[in-house]
């Protein structure tokens, strides 16, 4: 239930059937950048619950072109800003720096082109492509050990 | 743009895993928070209009006062001549 909407209760419906259809990917990926464990993923579901209230709050704008994609970027967003508290962890990308995590979710789990991550971090695509090619190395090797 | 690769094909297949739950009631907070968020930008974005329309109805009564395009009126007289 909303507390005195600001949109209006079809928007809200909207985004509700949004966020049914999307969570579990978008928690999934924010799992995977801040490899904690699965059961009890805190700081997963906070930058979530962020970018989430983030995407309502521009609905309209954003409702017109890919909320999806919008959120994604408001949640790696987050992480990138708060990434050097998650160092370690549990998960397979635990190995990782967290620039490399994001490099690596969103080129290799997302399927996001090379030079859209590039804009996205801010990073010249070289980099990227460097990047995920040693991330990718370091998760094989350490699978392998 | 690269082609598919074995070595990244692994790696996804890696990072699939099962997908965590997700907590009840995600979308309700979630838009509660957009709104106080929303409510806030608006409230900050008319405070921001108000002060710059109050700057501008101050700044037209002080010009309307004071004139500052106006010369002041002269304190010496021309020097008279031809009488």
């Amino acid at each position: 239930m909303w507390p005195v909407d600001a949109h209006g209760p079809r928007t809200y419906a909207e985004f509700e059937a949004f966020v049914a259809g999307a969570a579990g990917r978008l928690l999934h990926v924010a799992v995977l950048l801040t490899a904690e464990p699965e059961a009890e993923p805190a700081a997963a579901r906070r930058l979530l619950a962020g970018a989430l209230a983030r995407t309502y709050a521009q609905w309209r704008r954003v409702r017109r072109d890919d909320p999806y994609d919008h959120t994604r970027q408001e949640l790696c967003a987050a992480f990138a800003r708060t990434g050097w508290r998650h160092h370690g962890g549990t998960g397979p990308l635990a190995p990782l720096g967290p620039v490399e995590r994001l490099v690596l979710v969103l080129r290799v789990y997302e399927g996001v082109a090379e030079e859209v991550t590039a804009a996205q971090l801010g990073l010249p695509v070289e980099r990227v492509r460097a990047l995920c090619t040693r991330a990718v190395a370091a998760v094989r090797s350490q699978e392998a050990a | 743009m690269s082609p598919p690769d074995r070595k990244e094909d692994q790696v996804r297949r890696l990072l699939e895993g099962p997908r965590p739950v997700v907590p009840a009631g995600l979308a309700a907070s979630a838009a509660a928070r957009g709104d106080r968020l929303l409510r806030r930008r608006r409230t900050l974005r008319r405070v921001g209009w108000a002060l710059l329309a109050a700057a501008a109805v101050a700044f037209a009564v002080w010009a309307s006062l004071t004139r500052p395009w106006e010369v002041p009126p002269s304190g010496v007289s021309p020097p008279l001549e031809g009488w």
